[in-house]
């Protein structure tokens, strides 16, 4: 089975733990080998929270080596840009949910924010493919990242895994009302 | 669902995706663990979060997290010489607050066994340094285990419980940040429940256990025997790999993470070399060694931050005379930062250039603005600082201690110019006082540090007579790590207790000036801040909030919870910024047009920015701006 990356970023408090959870959860359940690694230093405080996930049986590595992502996830503008720029190989594909909590330079003045028409540009000089999400009547900002997971799964961008895994894999790690409002969320965006 | 309390106790055999640290805690499940203390540090934290997943009832195991690593490693060492095997847990720096009591540990005969997991931290992600705790490991003569991933963390400390039991003495499991962190499936075996016995074996017989004078290098002489034998074992354990491709020129020995990483990037080699990876990084199996490095003309030593393994191998070729070319360290950057592929990658072409392509240049620019951590929306501490910066010459000195009020050192504030480690603050500020009387000092301390490591510091301060303010950022837990209680919560680990008042102690310490304020209430604190620093003697400031991260998730836990948040009222605004520019919320985002909005994914409605701004063109949460702008 061929190596594959999957990088996924976003800010500390965007739900990128449970995200993460939950693909590595349905590699698992769709029968492929997977590893995964969170790096979260000080992420609890508004910094960058990156979990990486790899599929394939020729890995060994939880972390990606640089430039080799095949699919970055990210919960927002600036960080999509990043995952863009920095982690994804050429021709790879960024999934990212349009919000935008701006870095401190930004706020301060000292940088411009990132457009989409920034990230846009990157992506077409790398040939990667890019999938903006964004649902302006989400009930609970919490649920972004399940926007984005039914992105994912609905857009088929990780290799072998289908609906049901990720359905399985939300079963793992979710009950009660928390489960129901993220899984019609999920099979609403993973049908569209 | 699956919950992991119940999948920890399973008497079956099973595989389940977990962390590191999660299969660290099935291990001391099936290893019959009976204590297990703690200071939170990251990357460890999820050691506990395992641990409380099973309920206190069925926990087959005593858990507390101590005051501090010091406390921690004493109380596991007191429960094994009474025959319980014991671990103790705690990040790369806490084993410098343990060291005192950790270096004695291997003179002891610790009947019950004792484990001592390290979280170390290569890349220093959270930590001041990235110290490499094998050097303690020789200093004490303790042996240590290293694994590279779950899998190996959980068969790890099975031999090292195993070990530290059979041989009475203490074993060390070190892993690194990425080992904690790494998930996979792990296959794990039965439980049988061991019939518990609380007998108290603790027996002078036993010992000596009071090391001074002869008896102290006596029990040397039992430490360094007691290395030999698990040398011996290290040299036969299934536990070490040997990867063999025949090749007679090259070999590489490693260890841990960096295993993973070698074999990684080899996917893209054209040859391979041998690897031979060690389980035990101290003791070395000598003999084993010997016969990898005797099986080729040029062995490669990979091995993460200091050169412990080259200078300790390179000494074995010289005294065996092995005719074999070890390549170490080549140069300063291979000494720093984590062996992720891309480091190997590097170090192992500088070593062999045709074994791999050119590796890829290290500077990727990044496109976009650099993210800083920040204090999270609402926190307390942002409004004291805010406060305290303006109760402050812009030359008095501040100093910053551990928690997550060091982020205070960041633009805007810029408040807490030094920082060493857990505790520092207020014995660095009495230093900064010395021969000063031009500028004021100020030392800044959380509260779960003050138990940990400051009292020390605040009684010298007031015994040596110290003149500097010391400002406690009270928030009522370890929110840096992840909201552990501490003495002062009104919890512990496992039930409510008494809580242990910050202003009582230091009254009872005899701190005469106390001031205590909410740090909401800026305007109070500054003058607070003012009065505290005119005056000529010690003074503690506790500026006080709770930690609204901690708070907002409970609230939400609530029925009915809504997210409220503040307004700006456009009419007002004159855009002066100070909101963004000197309180700095991440709420507050700048518009193209160098307007300001609330970001409502963050903000909390908690109002503590109201009161900074000067034209008051911020609406309290729920306030709709009233007709007619002023």
């Amino acid at each position: 089975m061929k190596t594959f990356n999957i990088y996924l970023t976003g800010v500390g408090g965007q739900g990128i733990g449970l995200l993460s959870e939950i693909v590595l959860r349905a590699v698992d359940h769709s029968g492929q080998r997977v590893k995964s690694v969170d790096t979260h230093g000080l992420a609890q405080r508004g910094g960058i929270v990156v979990s990486q996930i790899r599929l394939g049986d020729s890995v060994h590595a939880p972390l990606i080596p640089a430039g080799r992502a095949d699919l970055a996830i990210a919960l927002e503008r600036h960080e999509a840009l990043r995952a863009a720029g920095a982690a994804l190989r050429e021709g790879g594909c960024l999934v990212y949910y349009d919000t935008v909590w701006q870095p401190l330079a930004v706020r301060l003045g000292d940088a411009a924010t990132v457009t989409v028409s920034d990230i846009d540009a990157l992506c077409r000089d790398r040939s990667i493919r890019v999938i903006p999400v964004f649902q302006p009547d989400l009930p609970d900002i919490r649920m972004q990242n399940m926007a984005v997971l039914g992105g994912i799964a609905g857009n088929a961008l990780i290799p072998g895994v289908e609906l049901t895994h990720y359905r399985l894999a939300m079963d793992d790690l979710m009950a009660g009302t928390m489960l129901e409002r993220n899984r019609d969320l999920f099979d609403q965006r993973a049908n569209e | 669902m699956k919950i992991m309390g119940e999948m920890l106790l399973r008497r079956q055999a099973f595989a389940e995706i977990v962390m590191g640290n999660t299969a660290l805690v099935r291990a001391m499940v099936e290893a019959g663990t009976r204590v297990v203390s703690s200071y939170p540090g990251s990357p460890t934290p999820e050691i506990a979060t395992a641990i409380q997943s099973i309920p206190k009832a069925d926990r087959p195991f005593y858990f507390e997290f101590s005051t501090n690593e010091k406390v921690a490693t004493e109380l596991a060492y007191g429960a094994a010489v009474n025959g319980h095997l014991s671990t103790v847990f705690f990040k790369s720096v806490g084993l410098n607050v343990a060291a005192d009591t950790f270096v004695q540990l291997s003179l002891m005969n610790i009947i019950g066994g004792m484990v001592v997991v390290l979280g170390d931290d290569p890349g220093a992600n959270s930590s001041q340094n990235e110290q490499d705790n094998r050097h303690y490991a020789q200093m004490s003569y303790t042996p240590v285990l290293e694994p590279a991933d779950p899998d190996e963390v959980y068969r790890f400390y099975l031999e090292a419980a195993r070990l530290s039991r059979q041989h009475g003495m203490p074993v060390i499991l070190r892993l690194t940040t990425h080992v904690c962190h790494a998930k996979e499936k792990v296959s794990f075996g039965q439980w049988q429940p061991a019939e518990t016995d609380n007998t108290p074996r603790f027996d002078p017989a036993n010992g000596p256990y009071i090391p001074i004078t002869t008896l102290a290098i006596e029990k040397k002489r039992i430490a360094l025997a007691r290395l030999e034998v698990v040398r011996r074992h290290a040299e036969e354990t299934a536990l070490n790999r040997t990867i063999d491709h025949g090749n007679p020129q090259r070999g590489v020995i490693t260890m841990g993470l960096p295993f993973l990483s070698l074999m990684e990037v080899l996917e893209d080699a054209q040859t391979h070399p041998d690897i031979f990876k060690l389980a035990f990084v101290h003791p070395l199996p000598e003999e084993a060694i010997v016969s990898f490095l005797s099986g080729h003309r040029e062995v490669k030593i990979l091995e993460e931050l200091d050169n412990v393994l080259e200078t300790q191998i390179k000494a074995l070729a010289f005294d065996r005379k092995l005719p074999v070319t070890i390549v170490g360290k080549n140069g300063q950057e291979d000494w720093i930062g984590e062996y992720t592929p891309g480091k190997v990658h590097r170090v192992l072409h500088a070593c062999w250039p045709d074994l791999l392509e050119t590796p890829p240049s290290v500077n990727i620019e990044d496109p976009a603005p650099a993210r800083p951590a920040q204090m999270c929306p609402g926190c307390g501490h942002r409004s004291a600082f805010h406060a305290i910066k303006q109760a402050l010459a812009p030359t008095d000195i501040t100093v910053a201690d551990i928690g997550c009020h060091t982020l205070g050192f960041l633009p805007p504030y810029e408040m807490g110019q030094l920082l060493m480690c857990m505790g520092a603050s207020t014995a660095m500020g009495s230093g900064l006082r010395l021969f000063n009387t031009l500028r004021n000092v100020v030392a800044f301390m959380g509260d779960s540090t003050f138990f940990h490591a400051a009292l020390p510091g605040i009684v010298n301060a007031v015994f040596n007579d110290h003149s500097i303010t010391l400002i406690l950022m009270e928030n009522g837990t370890t929110a840096m790590t992840g909201h552990q209680d501490h003495a002062a919560s009104g919890r512990n680990f496992n039930e409510t207790t008494d809580k242990i008042p910050v202003r009582q102690v230091l009254e009872g310490l005899g701190v005469r000036h106390i001031f205590e304020v909410d740090t909401y209430q800026q305007a109070k604190l500054k003058d607070l801040v003012a009065q505290a620093t005119a005056l000529d003697e010690f003074s503690v400031v506790i500026a006080r909030h709770p930690c609204m991260l901690k708070f907002t998730r409970e609230q939400r836990r609530k029925s009915g919870y809504r997210q409220k948040h503040v307004k700006i009222d456009q009419d007002r605004c004159e855009r002066m910024h100070a909101c963004i520019e000197q309180f700095g919320c991440p709420t507050f985002s700048r518009d193209a047009n160098g307007g300001v909005t609330i970001n409502t994914d963050l903000c909390l409605g908690d109002g503590s920015c109201i009161q900074t701004c000067p034209t008051r063109a911020i609406l309290p949460a729920g306030e709709e701006k009233k007709g007619g702008a002023a």
